[in-house]
C-alpha cells in the first residue's frame, strides 16, 4: 500500500465522460431547465472518462484491507472468509423486480423458504422474516415482534427490557427506538449474568431480556436455564442476539435454550461479505406461540423483501456446508480462539480465565512498558502496532467492562498456521511494548498513511468535497 | 468426510491446538454448557453440496423465475448498470472489508464514502450527507425521528399519502413503538400545528408526478417544524433540489444509480439535511482529517451520536450502512457525469411519454393526472386492472401494474428500446381489441 | 490532579455554579473535563428554555464519548456561551472560566443541595 491522495472530483475535465446513453425513443420536449420543477445548474458531479474511474477506484481498493488481504481477527465481527462461489450466483436474480407476482418469481421464494427451513434447523425456530436488512434491524424488528406479542395478548404494562452490562451498543439504542426501556443488568466476577442479581428486577414490567450468547466477552451464559425460566415465569421474552451465534452453530440451538425470539447475521454467521460495513441482512426468528406477533412486522421493516442478494449468498453456503460440515464450524471457531488465548496469556492480562468459545478479551498488555516519564503502551498502540505486521486489529475498547479491552475473534476459517504467524507477531510486540512502549506510540510505521487527528476532525468537519478557490 | 475446502483444520493441527489449550477433545469446549442443549439431532440441511453442485441448484432455482421486460417501477427502477460497477464493486479489499474502523487501512472505503456523501449533497442541494443507511424507507423513519429528536417536545409527524406504498408501510411499522405519532393525509400541510416535528412529502410522487413544493417550506417552517422529502435521486440530477424548495432533510433510496432490482435489496438508502442538523444525523459520517505528517486522510467522524457511545440515548440503532452499494452509486455517478445524468433523465421522459400518448391512444383509459413525469406515470383503465396486468404478464411484460385509487402503474427507464416499447403498445392494443369484442 | 476552584458550588454530576445575583452561571468541572479528554462538541440548550433541577440539558462530546449535562438548579435558560460553538476546546484549556450557560433560577433553595468546593474536592479525591 502507498499514498494515494486524489478524490474522483479532483480528475474532473470538462466535457469528460465515462457512460453511453441512449436517446430513448420519441420526440417529446424536454423540459429540463425551464420552468419551477427542474434545476438550473447542473449538479456538481465529477467528468471523468471510464479509465480514470478504474484506475481511480482501483488505487482506492488497494488503500483498504479486507479478508482476503488476510487475518481480521475483530471480535464480534465474525470476520470469515467468503467462498466466491456465493458472490457469483446473485447475479442470477438480478432482473426480477420485487413486486412481480409469486408466480414468475418460484425459484426466489423457494430459496428463501429453503434458506428459512435451514436457519429454522440451526437455530432451533421455527419461522424467520427476512425484512432486517441488517443485525440492529434485526434487533429492532426482533423487539417489535416483542411488544406485538405482548400487545396482542392485551399486556400493554411490559416498557421495560433486560439488557446485560456486557451487551453491544445495539441492544440498549434498539430497546430505546422500540419504545421500550432498557434496564441494566451488572454482570457478575465471573462476567456472566447472575440469576440472583436478575431476580429483583422481575416483574409485570419486563417485556423480556435481550441476551448474547456466548456473551461480549465469549463466554457462555450457563446459567441460561435458570435465566429463561425465571423471564418466563415473570411473564416476559427471552430475545437472542444473533451476532455471537457463530460459536454455537452444529453444537446447540438457542431455541433448545428457551429464546422465543432471535436475529442472524448471515454476513458474519453464515459467510457472505461486510462489503465494508454492509449490506448485511439480519433475518428474525420466532417461536410458533409468535407467528402472528412476525406476521405483523414481516414485510414492513424494509422496502421489500430485504437485502435478497446477501440471503442468496448465505443459502449457496448453507448449500455447501450441509448436515456434515455444520458440525464443525462453531467447534472450530471455538478452538481457534482457546489456542490463541492460551498462547497469548503470559503476555496480555486475562481477566477471566476460562474457557471461551468463539472470541475471547484481553484486559491490555502484562507489561506495557511504563517507567518515570514515558506512558505505558495501551490497548490502542497494540491495535496499531499489528497493522504493521499486516494483520488487522482485534475489536478494540470492547466491551466496557474493562478499560483495555482487547477482542479476538478468529473464526474457523484460519489454518494453524495463521494463527501461529498471529501468535508470534502479538508476542513480539508485547516484547516492544515492555522494551521501548514509544515504538508502538508511534504506529503504524508502514501504512499509507499514520494515525489521524480526530479530535481536529470532530471540532471541524469536512464531510464533503469543496473545489479548491 | 471430505475436509471442507473452507476450513483448514486437519486432525492433526486440531490435536495440536487442543494439547495447548490442556483438553482432549472438542466436546470438552463446550463442557460449560448444560449437557441437555448440545444437539445430538440431525440437522435438516441436504448433505454438503460441492461448488458446482451448488451453482446448479442456484440455476435450477434462478430457471423457475420468468423473466419479463420490466415497465413498472414503484421504488425499484430498471436502469442500465455499467460494466465498470460489478468489475471494481467486486475487487475483495472493498468486498471483503469490515467497517472502516482502523483507519489507517481503510482508506479506500472511506474515500470513496466521502465522494458519496459529496454526490449526495450535490443532487440534494443539501450540506451533509451520511454514508447510507439500510433503503430509502427505512431513510425515511430515521428522518421522521431526527425530526422529533430535532425539535421541541414535538412529536407528530404528517406524511403524504401521494409517498409510495413502500415508504409509508415502513413510516407506519416503524411508528407504532417508534417514538413519533404519524398521521398520513392527503394534504398534509393543512393539519400543522405546535405538535408536528415534520412534515414528509414527495419530490416525486407515487403517481411519477413532479411535485411543485412551492410555499410548503414556509408553511413547515412557520409551524415550527421540519421538511423531509422523499427523492429519487436519478432524477434529481434534473429537479429543482431539495435544497433549493427550502427542505431540511432530503431522503431516498439509491437503487436508481445503476443497481440491478435483484428482488427487493441490496440498495441503499441515502439521508442529506443542513448544517445545523448535522448533529442528529444517524448513520455513519466520514470526515477529513489529516494526520501526523499533514497528508490529507478520511476518518469516521462525529462518532459520539453513535449506538455503540450513546446506547439507549443515540436518536438511531442504526450500525452498518449499506456501504457497497453506497460505493456503487458513487461509481455510477462518477462514470455518468451530469452530462450523462441528463441524458439518461431525458431518454425516460421521451420514453415514457411516448409509450403515454400510444396507451391513451388505444382508448383504454381515462384522461391523465395533470403534471410532469420523468419516468413514471400512472392511467386508469377503463376495464378491470388486474386483468390488464395478467394479460401483460403472460405476454412477458411485468407492466400496468395495479396501484392505489384504480391506477396501473407503468415505468419506462432508458434500457427499454424501441423494440420492447412497440411490443408492449401492441399488446395492450390486442387486450383492447379483445376487450372490445 | 484536579483543580477544585474555591468560592463555586459544585453538583453530583460534576457541574459548577457561580451565582451572580439571580443568575445562576453553570459550567463543568477540571475533573469532568479531564475525564472527558479533547472535547469536540458542546450541546447546548436554547435561551428561553425552561430547566428543572437534575434535567439534562445538553452534552459534552469527544471523539470516544458522550457526556450529558445536567442542570444543577431549575430555572430559565438566559444566555449560552456561543464561543463554545466554534471553540470547545476551551472547556479543556480553562474549565472555570469557559462556562456553558446562564440560569435565571427559580428556586434558590436548591442551592443547598450542592456541594461547597471542600466537600466536592472530598468526593472526587481531589
Amino acid at each position: 500500500m502507498s499514498y494515494y491522495d486524489k478524490l474522483i472530483f479532483e480528475l474532473s475535465k470538462n466535457g469528460r465522460r465515462g457512460a453511453s446513453v441512449p436517446r430513448g425513443v420519441g420526440d417529446a420536449e424536454i423540459p429540463f431547465g425551464a420552468g419551477t420543477l427542474w434545476r438550473e445548474t447542473p449538479p456538481a458531479l465529477p467528468e471523468v472518462s471510464e479509465p480514470d474511474v478504474v484506475r481511480h477506484y482501483t488505487r482506492l481498493s488497494q488503500l483498504n484491507f479486507g479478508v482476503d488481504s488476510g487475518f481480521y481477527p475483530l471480535g464480534s465481527c465474525t470476520m470469515k472468509y467468503n467462498p466466491k462461489v456465493c458472490d457469483e450466483v446473485p447475479a442470477l436474480f438480478a432482473g426480477l423486480h420485487p413486486l412481480q407476482e409469486e408466480e414468475t418469481v418460484a425459484g426466489a421464494r423457494e430459496l428463501l423458504a429453503e434458506t428459512e427451513r435451514f436457519l429454522c434447523a440451526v437455530t432451533g425456530m421455527k419461522h424467520f422474516t427476512f425484512s432486517p436488512c441488517a443485525g440492529a434491524h434485526g434487533e429492532l424488528t426482533g423487539l417489535m415482534i416483542l411488544r406485538h406479542y405482548h400487545e396482542m395478548r392485551g399486556d400493554t404494562a411490559r416498557t421495560r427490557i433486560l439488557v446485560p452490562d456486557s451487551a453491544h451498543g445495539t441492544n440498549p439504542a434498539s430497546a430505546a427506538i422500540c419504545g421500550l426501556e432498557p434496564v441494566t443488568v451488572p454482570s457478575g466476577p465471573d462476567g456472566l449474568v447472575d440469576p440472583e442479581a436478575l431476580r429483583p428486577l422481575l416483574g409485570p414490567d419486563i417485556a423480556g431480556i435481550m441476551l448474547t450468547n456466548p456473551n461480549t466477552l465469549g463466554l457462555f451464559e450457563k446459567h441460561i436455564k435458570e435465566i429463561a425460566a425465571m423471564v418466563h415465569a415473570c411473564g416476559g421474552l427471552l430475545y437472542y442476539d444473533g451476532a455471537n451465534l457463530n460459536p454455537l452453530v452444529g453444537v446447540l440451538r438457542p431455541g433448545d435454550m428457551g429464546f422465543d425470539i432471535l436475529h442472524v447475521n448471515l454476513h458474519k454467521t453464515f459467510a457472505t461479505p461486510h462489503g465494508g460495513g454492509g449490506p448485511g441482512s439480519g433475518p428474525v426468528g420466532v417461536t410458533e406461540a409468535l407467528k402472528p406477533a412476525l406476521a405483523a412486522v414481516d414485510g414492513r421493516v424494509s422496502a421489500f423483501h430485504g437485502n435478497f442478494g446477501v440471503v442468496v449468498r448465505a443459502y449457496a453456503y448453507l448449500l455447501m456446508l450441509g448436515r456434515e460440515h455444520v458440525r464443525e464450524l462453531g467447534a472450530f471457531a471455538t478452538l481457534s480462539a482457546n489456542y490463541i488465548k492460551e498462547s497469548l496469556r503470559d503476555k496480555y492480562k486475562l481477566p477471566i480465565d476460562s474457557v471461551c468459545k468463539h472470541e475471547f478479551v484481553f484486559d491490555g498488555l502484562l507489561d506495557d512498558g511504563a517507567r518515570e516519564g514515558v506512558p505505558g503502551a495501551t490497548t490502542l498502540d497494540v491495535a496499531k502496532r499489528l497493522l504493521d505486521y499486516g494483520f488487522h486489529a482485534p475489536t478494540i475498547y470492547f466491551p466496557l467492562l474493562f478499560h483495555q479491552s482487547l477482542m479476538i475473534e478468529p473464526t474457523e476459517t484460519e489454518s494453524l498456521e495463521t494463527l501461529d504467524e498471529f501468535i508470534a507477531v502479538m508476542r513480539k510486540i508485547a516484547d516492544e511494548a515492555a522494551a521501548d512502549p514509544m515504538l508502538l506510540k508511534a504506529a503504524p510505521h508502514h501504512t499509507p498513511i499514520g494515525r489521524p487527528d480526530e479530535t481536529e476532525a470532530a471540532r471541524h468537519p469536512i464531510l464533503k468535497y469543496t473545489p479548491a478557490a | 468426510m471430505a475436509q471442507f475446502p473452507f476450513f483448514p483444520h486437519t486432525g492433526e493441527d486440531v490435536s495440536r491446538m487442543l494439547k495447548r489449550i490442556g483438553l482432549s477433545s472438542l466436546e470438552e469446549l463446550y463442557a460449560d454448557v448444560p449437557q441437555e442443549f448440545l444437539y445430538r439431532g440431525e440437522y435438516d440441511l441436504p448433505s454438503a453440496l460441492t461448488e458446482a453442485e451448488t451453482k446448479a441448484r442456484l440455476e435450477e432455482l434462478a430457471a423457475k423465475n420468468r423473466k419479463l421486460t420490466v415497465f413498472a417501477g414503484q421504488g425499484a427502477y430498471d436502469h442500465y448498470t455499467p460494466s465498470v460497477i460489478p468489475a471494481l464493486a467486486a475487487r475483495s479489499e472493498f468486498l471483503t472489508a469490515y467497517t472502516p474502523y482502523q483507519c489507517e487501512i481503510s482508506q479506500g472505503t472511506l474515500r470513496y464514502i466521502f465522494e458519496f456523501q459529496s454526490m449526495i449533497c450535490a443532487l440534494t442541494g443539501l450540506d451533509v450527507a451520511n454514508a447510507s443507511v439500510y433503503d430509502g424507507p427505512t431513510a425515511t423513519a430515521e428522518a421522521a425521528r431526527m425530526c422529533v429528536a430535532s425539535t421541541r417536545k414535538r412529536n407528530r409527524i404528517l406524511a403524504s399519502a401521494a409517498l409510495l406504498p413502500c415508504v409509508r408501510k415502513v413510516l407506519e411499522a416503524y411508528a407504532v413503538f417508534g417514538g413519533y405519532a404519524l398521521s398520513i393525509s392527503d394534504n398534509p400541510l393543512s393539519a400543522l400545528d405546535a405538535s408536528v416535528a415534520g412534515v414528509i412529502l414527495p419530490s416525486v410522487d407515487k403517481y411519477g408526478r413532479v411535485c411543485d413544493l412551492d410555499g410548503a417550506a414556509d408553511a413547515v417552517h412557520a409551524a415550527g417544524a421540519l421538511l423531509v422529502l422523499y427523492c429519487d435521486p436519478s432524477a434529481l440530477a434534473v429537479l429543482r433540489t431539495p435544497a433549493d424548495w427550502g427542505a431540511d432533510i432530503a431522503v431516498g433510496d439509491a437503487q436508481p444509480l445503476g443497481m440491478p432490482l435483484s428482488y427487493g435489496g441490496p440498495y441503499a438508502g441515502f439521508m442529506a439535511c443542513r448544517e445545523p442538523l448535522m448533529r442528529k444525523l444517524p448513520g455513519r459520517i466520514v470526515g477529513q482529517a489529516a494526520d501526523g505528517e499533514g497528508r490529507r486522510c478520511f476518518v469516521l467522524t462525529l462518532q459520539a451520536r453513535e449506538q455503540h457511545i450513546r446506547r439507549e440515548k443515540a436518536t438511531s440503532n442504526i450500525c452498518s450502512n449499506e456501504s457497497l452499494m453506497a460505493l456503487w452509486a458513487t461509481l455510477y455517478l462518477s462514470l455518468m457525469g451530469p452530462q450523462g445524468m441528463k441524458e439518461l433523465n431525458a431518454a425516460c421522459y421521451r420514453s415514457s411519454h411516448f409509450l403515454r400518448d400510444k396507451l391513451l391512444a388505444t382508448g383504454l383509459f381515462d384522461a391523465p393526472l395533470e403534471g410532469d413525469f420523468v419516468k413514471e406515470f400512472v392511467l386508469r383503465p377503463r376495464v378491470d386492472a388486474r386483468r390488464l396486468h395478467k394479460y401483460l404478464l403472460d405476454k412477458g411484460f411485468f407492466a400496468a401494474l395495479p396501484a392505489e385509487e384504480g391506477f396501473v402503474s407503468f415505468c419506462v427507464t432508458e434500457r427499454r428500446t424501441r423494440a420492447e416499447i412497440d411490443a408492449l403498445i401492441a399488446a395492450v392494443e390486442q387486450f383492447a381489441g379483445e376487450e372490445g369484442k | 490532579m484536579s483543580q477544585v476552584k474555591e468560592g463555586l458550588l459544585y453538583s453530583e454530576s460534576h457541574e459548577w455554579v457561580r451565582m451572580d445575583g439571580n443568575v445562576a452561571i453553570i459550567g463543568v468541572s477540571d475533573f469532568a473535563q479531564s475525564e472527558m479528554g479533547d472535547i469536540t462538541y458542546v450541546d447546548m440548550p436554547d435561551e428561553g428554555d425552561a430547566l428543572e433541577q437534575g434535567e439534562d440539558f445538553g452534552a459534552l462530546e469527544s471523539v470516544k464519548a458522550s457526556s450529558e449535562l445536567y442542570a444543577p438548579v431549575s430555572g430559565t435558560v438566559v444566555a449560552c456561551n456561543t464561543e463554545l460553538e466554534s471553540a470547545p476546546e476551551l472547556i479543556n484549556k480553562d474549565p472555570y472560566a469557559a462556562w456553558i450557560i446562564k440560569v435565571e433560577i427559580s428556586d434558590k433553595a436548591q442551592l443547598a443541595a450542592l456541594m461547597s468546593a471542600a466537600a466536592y474536592a472530598a468526593k472526587i479525591g481531589a
